[in-house]
């Protein structure tokens, strides 16, 4: 790869997922992660249950991560070749339990109100 | 309810979600300013990304392109839409939808260059004058060199031909794919001539041979080339020939097609030994390649080298014509050694704008292409081996020690599916 700099690889995603989608994306994911702080902020504390929750939830986000990748590039466990997929693998996993874990203990928080956290 | 630090590990998790790298971009020289006239033939992959980047270095020069296409094809999806991983409409897109404001485009064919005048005529009778003409139409597919063969054919009678455009890759796919239910005799050729992506061949073979393995089609699969070896760099030809052991794929070395009788489904090679022929239940067909008429017509083309082919004669690292300084030539018809692919062209593109903006400004360019190109050689749905090279014959990864050249792998087959086209993309842009 020639020339990778930050602004390629912002050319790359928007590709990707098409100009608009991707900034949508980038909007969600910085609204979500801008409610996560700010129930934090607001409750001034984490609750233990819905954290508990949201670690629940973990597994599911990143076996859901893991097999939206496979389904949209028609490929399967089988196709882990070497030492570099295995940590691909296990990326898209961390990335879909972390993201998973964030939607679900926000959604939690602002669904149930401050109230209800303690 | 949990105590500071848990609170404080939390909030990082969070951030991580949000961060971002902070890199900045390179900065852009100031543009120069001309009155030139640039000419580009072609508004492929190359064209289209040297006018994207010519905008943003120059002020005032009239760029205009020449092509009458009105679709532009993203060529490296071409396998994928052959193997029904992907429909025709992956690959297409509008010439248009990636010409930066400011440049005119011409739809028509070019009919003669005249490197004395420096006019350009196309085939509607116009004439256009250039100070810098930059050759990048692509080649000629010449199917006609296929005794027996024509275009209407494919998707029948179990013939397949996917360079020839979307709509073909897709009738390719109505005959490959019946022969990975059906089974029988499959037949890969590729061409004598040089050729765009010399791993495409390899790709079909693979992936259909993949695809009819899933379906438990008894087979036997034969790759015929009229080389002695499977790959032109001996590194990758001979991790290509142990991978044809073990998926059980025959090979047919120094074997040209030069006929085919749909009807009986048989096709004829010229051996080193005469003709042979061979009968098949699916052939995959790539012609002869050349480049167009007029790159030969006008004196642009190698006198001694290619002269069934007519690549144009240009310094291998800079693509500066041999005879005419103010010509350049890009892509396919480059008469370099190595890489008609995307990747090269990528590569190529801005050793031409640093030479052809060097040359306005009246100075030297520094741009030196060594002939780098790559290729996700597809091995089965699911793996593929990102081999990258150049004219040495040297494997110059781009992620050494991560991503090894000459394994079969998931992260390269990912690149492949996930990547390629939005790179691709984003290099029509002038933005990689």
């Amino acid at each position: 790869m020639k020339d990778m700099t930050f602004s390629t690889l912002i050319a790359v995603f928007e590709e990707i997922f098409g100009r608009g989608l991707f900034w949508a994306m980038v909007a969600v994911a910085a609204v979500v992660t801008l409610a996560y702080l700010y129930v934090l902020i607001r409750d001034r504390a984490v609750s233990w249950r819905k954290f508990l929750l949201a670690q629940l939830s973990m597994p599911v986000g990143a076996v859901a991560a893991v097999i939206f990748v496979q389904a949209v590039t028609h490929s399967g466990f089988e196709d882990i070749g070497g030492p570099i997929d295995v940590i691909v693998l296990l990326a898209v996993a961390v990335v879909g339990a972390i993201g998973m874990a964030i939607l679900v203990y926000t959604a939690q928080s602002l669904l149930t109100g401050r109230r209800s956290a303690e | 309810m949990v105590d500071r630090r848990d609170f404080l590990k939390l909030a990082a998790l969070g951030a991580t979600a949000g961060m971002a790298t902070g890199t900045q971009a390179a900065p852009q020289p100031d543009p120069v300013e001309t009155t030139a006239r640039i000419v580009i033939i072609g508004a492929g992959a190359a064209g289209t990304a040297l006018a994207n980047r010519l905008v943003r270095r120059l002020d005032g020069a009239q760029i205009t392109l020449i092509d009458p296409r009105r679709d532009h094809l993203y060529q490296p999806g071409l396998s994928l839409v052959a193997t029904g991983l992907k429909p025709a409409g992956y690959v297409v897109s509008k010439t248009t939808d990636w010409l930066p404001d400011g440049v005119d485009l011409i739809p028509d064919r070019v009919a003669a260059v005249d490197p004395e005048a420096k006019t350009v005529a196309t085939e509607g009778g116009e004439v256009l004058d250039y100070d810098w003409l930059v050759v990048a139409p692509g080649l000629v597919l010449d199917h006609d060199a296929i005794e027996g063969f024509s275009l209407d054919l494919v998707g029948r009678d179990g013939i397949g031909a996917l360079y020839a455009g979307p709509d073909y890759a897709a009738k390719t796919w109505e005959a490959a794919g019946r022969f990975t239910e059906e089974g029988g005799v499959g037949i890969f050729t590729r061409p004598a001539t040089e050729m765009k992506c010399a791993g495409a061949p390899l790709k079909h073979t693979f992936l259909i041979d993949d695809i009819a393995k899933r379906h438990g089609a008894a087979r036997e699969v034969v790759y015929a080339a009229p080389q002695g070896s499977l790959f032109g760099v001996p590194i990758v030809a001979e991790k290509v020939r142990m991978l044809f052991e073990d998926r059980g794929i025959d090979t047919m070395m120094q074997s040209t097609l030069v006929a085919v009788e749909p009807g009986a489904k048989r096709a004829t090679f010229r051996t080193e030994t005469g003709l042979e022929e061979r009968d098949y239940d699916y052939l995959h067909v790539i012609p002869p390649q050349r480049a167009p008429d007029f790159v030969v017509q006008s004196g642009l083309a190698w006198a001694d080298k290619w002269v069934d082919q007519g690549w144009a004669e240009v310094d291998m690292h800079n693509l500066r014509h041999l005879r005419y300084p103010e010509i350049f030539a890009l892509g396919d018809v480059a008469g370099v050694p190595k890489g008609k692919t995307a990747a090269s062209v990528k590569w190529q593109v801005p050793v031409v704008e640093d030479h052809l903006v060097a040359a306005i400004e009246g100075k030297e360019g520094t741009g030196y292409y060594d002939g780098y190109t790559s290729c996700p050689l597809i091995t089965r749905v699911g793996r593929a081996m990102l081999v990258e090279f150049d004219y040495h014959n040297n494997l110059t990864p781009s992620f050494p020690g991560v991503i090894a050249p000459l394994e079969e792998l998931w992260i390269s087959w990912l690149m492949k599916e996930v990547a390629l086209k939005a790179t691709y993309n984003a290099m029509l842009r002038g933005r990689a």
